[in-house]
């Protein structure tokens, strides 16, 4: 356990990532997280480890292949767009069976967007932009204290499974300054058992190593996968991760990851004060997703409220777990505004009144539009099918 | 008496070693390996001075000189 | 009499995919008798491209690992930098190379990474089918050039080995070619030397070796052994571009 001290949300995450053992960092400077390859840059020298500014994000994601295959901590940083170019990189590692830690500080997009905090990339962590079959553990921080903690755990899993790590935080998280503490004895990583498919200098002990993606004999692919799938279904059993606040006996029960659920949980504390039974529940695996928890807490409550820095992405898989027993709206806040907690609390309120107040759905904003387009002509719609 | 051996079921009959050998007792067999090459063959074994220039050009190590 | 030749240990004895006469097949013979003669089969990296060396590390009697297009110089990095006693060496063709993954090549070079890039240099696309590679020359056809190369619209060869010249960290670059005995012996002691130099802690060193593709310049062998000599070799003109030991500055 160490001392309390005021953090930068990067460079409490970038300690300990170092203080979980990470010995090689390569990165591309992207705002809002350039932090973190510059602490890295001298904090790496001084425990003996490799720091690699990278000509790109491409580049940097397969230098993490490089050394993750070697059986050393390894990890990379960016910020969404970065991330975007790192999707075949991702692919590779999740097809390659490699451990390892990505983190995206989150910014508006899509596109060059803008440089403040967002939660739009939900969909591309959970689901996965590169390409073929595959997950990538997702954990999602709220506070300084937990991005300084994470590397730790996410490694850990990480390792166990032979699946990459992700930690999906935003630039709002990643640029506060916050009391915290690290609640773990500094790793060091020759202590750590080198994996027996690691590359790296046969003392004669083995056979040689070879790490790759790909499975060209007949059905061997097919097998991988599968074998990889079953690793995957353990992780949903077993890796589940979640916080609840006031949930015991809530009407209205938020959801919402990161940045979102400190101004939903200021808010549900708002709500409370005027009566409203209204309780928060934080997903911190966004994958595995707590669908599970989620369908239990349905059959209690009677809305639930999704509290989302983009155009609602994890509210999918919100739906998916509550499976229609309770309606499930949306406060969303896309192109990186951040939420605010009245605004928030009067969507608590539409939730149980009935009114459409600070809740978002497409369609409404559909009816609001000025429809500017022209309207098609009436020769092609005739033959044509209505998309 | 330096000589060649060609591995049949290794060659894949380029040709390239009959080109590179300076003394020209390489040829290409007429008949076809069980692999569906026609492989080389030491055709004219008296010439041979196991220089090793044929295995030198060989890219699939079909050849062993012996001298 | 006993055989005077042998299969090098560092190669694994199967037989490779690669076409009658390809030169990638003679230049994993000569890494394989480097790695035996360095003594280094217990700690070689071999980094394989996308292309038709795909399966280059499974012909190694080493570790390998096989990545994504074009980034090879950028998984030697992370191999090396999280692991310096391994012996790392990235084999790549054209396309990997040279095309997309031209800046990965570059920055290696320019951070001076203290690996061995073996690039194999043939002017066409292999595994593909015989697309248009950045090192196919004016003139010669290709699938996306039927008319053959044409400078007004796809510009002209690159010669790597003049270019990557001009970085200040890179130690060792020297082009050769696999074509006839003389020039195998001379291709021979370059990959060896691009071996020793990472042994020895020199630097990032480089060689690019010139190679038939029959199939896909459609040619037998012997045919394709013409283009390569009167005129690959006019193009790439063979011979050292850069070789330095450890300066000064690198104590």
């Amino acid at each position: 356990m160490s001392e309390k001290v005021l953090m930068k949300g990067n460079e409490a995450l970038a300690e300990g990532a170092i203080r979980a053992g990470c010995r090689f960092f390569a990165g591309y400077p992207i705002t809002p997280q350039n932090e973190v390859p510059e602490y890295m840059s001298w904090r790496q020298e001084e425990v003996g480890g490799a720091f690699v500014q990278a000509e790109s994000e491409l580049a940097s994601i397969n230098m993490v292949f490089g050394a993750a295959a070697t059986g050393t901590r390894s990890m990379t940083s960016s910020s969404s767009p970065g991330i975007s170019l790192m999707q075949e990189g991702i692919s590779y590692m999740a097809g390659a069976d490699l451990p390892c830690l990505i983190v995206n500080m989150m910014r508006g997009g899509p596109g060059l967007g803008n440089i403040a905090g967002a939660q739009g990339d939900y969909m591309q962590a959970t689901r996965g932009g590169g390409n073929g079959d595959y997950r990538v553990l997702v954990f999602a921080p709220y506070s300084v204290e937990e991005l300084g903690n994470f590397p730790k755990m996410a490694f850990e899993v990480s390792e166990k499974y032979r699946i990459p790590a992700m930690i999906l935080a935003d630039g709002i998280l990643g640029q506060m300054m916050e009391g915290m503490s690290y609640n773990f004895e500094p790793v060091d990583p020759k202590t750590l058992k080198k994996p027996s498919w690691a590359l790296g200098v046969n003392d004669g002990t083995r056979k040689k190593n070879n790490v790759s993606s790909y499975g060209l004999a007949e059905g061997e692919l097919e097998h991988m996968v599968l074998k990889r799938a079953e690793r995957y279904a353990l992780i949903e059993r077993d890796e589940v991760r979640y916080e609840e606040r006031f949930t015991e006996d809530a009407d209205v029960i938020l959801v919402a990851y990161g940045i979102s659920a400190r101004a939903g949980l200021a808010a549900v504390k708002m709500a409370r004060e005027k009566g409203i039974k209204a309780g928060l529940f934080r997903p911190i695996t966004l994958w595995p997703f707590p669908t599970k928890r989620l369908a239990e807490l349905a059959q209690k409550c009677k809305a639930m409220l999704c509290v989302e820095m983009s155009l609602g992405q994890m509210i999918v898989d919100v739906k998916l777990a509550v499976n229609g027993k309770v309606p499930v709206t949306l406060h969303a806040r896309p192109g990186a505004f951040f939420p605010v907690a009245e605004d928030i609390e009067t969507a608590i309120e539409s939730t149980l009144n009935g009114k459409k107040e600070q809740l978002f759905t497409l369609s409404d904003l559909a009816a609001k539009a000025t429809n500017t387009c022209a309207k098609p002509s009436d020769t092609i719609c005739k033959e044509g099918t209505l998309l | 008496m330096p000589k060649i051996e060609v591995d049949e079921m290794r060659c894949k009959g380029c040709k390239l070693c009959t080109k590179a050998c300076p003394k020209g007792c390489i040829a290409m067999s007429d008949s076809f390996s069980r692999t569906g090459y026609y492989p080389a063959k030491l055709a004219k074994p008296e010439a041979c001075i196991g220089c090793g220039m044929c295995y030198l050009v060989c890219p699939d190590l079909a050849i062993t000189v012996f001298k | 009499m006993k055989p005077i030749t042998k299969r090098p240990e560092s190669l694994v004895d199967i037989p490779t995919h690669y076409c009658p006469g390809c030169g990638h097949s003679v230049v994993h013979r000569l890494i394989g008798e480097t790695i035996d003669e360095l003594g280094i089969r217990n700690r070689a990296v071999c980094v394989a491209p996308v292309g038709c060396a795909v399966f280059a590390d499974k012909y190694f009697n080493c570790d390998g690992i096989q990545g994504a297009h074009g980034r090879g110089p950028a998984i030697a990095t992370g191999i090396k930098r999280a692991n310096p006693d391994t012996i790392v060496f990235s084999y790549q063709g054209d396309g990997d190379l040279a095309s997309i993954g031209m800046a990965e090549t570059v920055h290696s070079a320019v951070r001076g990474e203290k690996i061995t890039v073996i690039f194999i240099n043939n002017t066409i696309y292999g595994m593909t089918g015989g697309q248009m590679a950045p090192t196919t020359l004016v003139g010669q056809v290709a699938t996306t050039a039927p008319h053959g190369r044409n400078p007004l619209l796809q510009g002209y060869p690159i010669n790597v080995s003049e270019m990557l010249s001009q970085i200040k960290a890179v130690k060792y670059i020297e082009r050769v070619s696999v074509d006839s005995p003389q020039n195998v012996i001379k291709a021979k002691k370059a990959i060896k030397k691009a071996f020793k130099n990472q042994v020895d802690g020199v630097g990032f060193s480089f060689v690019e070796v010139l190679s038939i593709c029959p199939t896909n310049w459609h040619a037998d062998p012997l045919k394709a052994l013409e283009f390569l000599r009167n005129d690959m070799m006019k193009q790439y003109p063979l011979g050292v571009f850069k070789d330095e030991g450890k300066t000064q500055e690198d104590k």
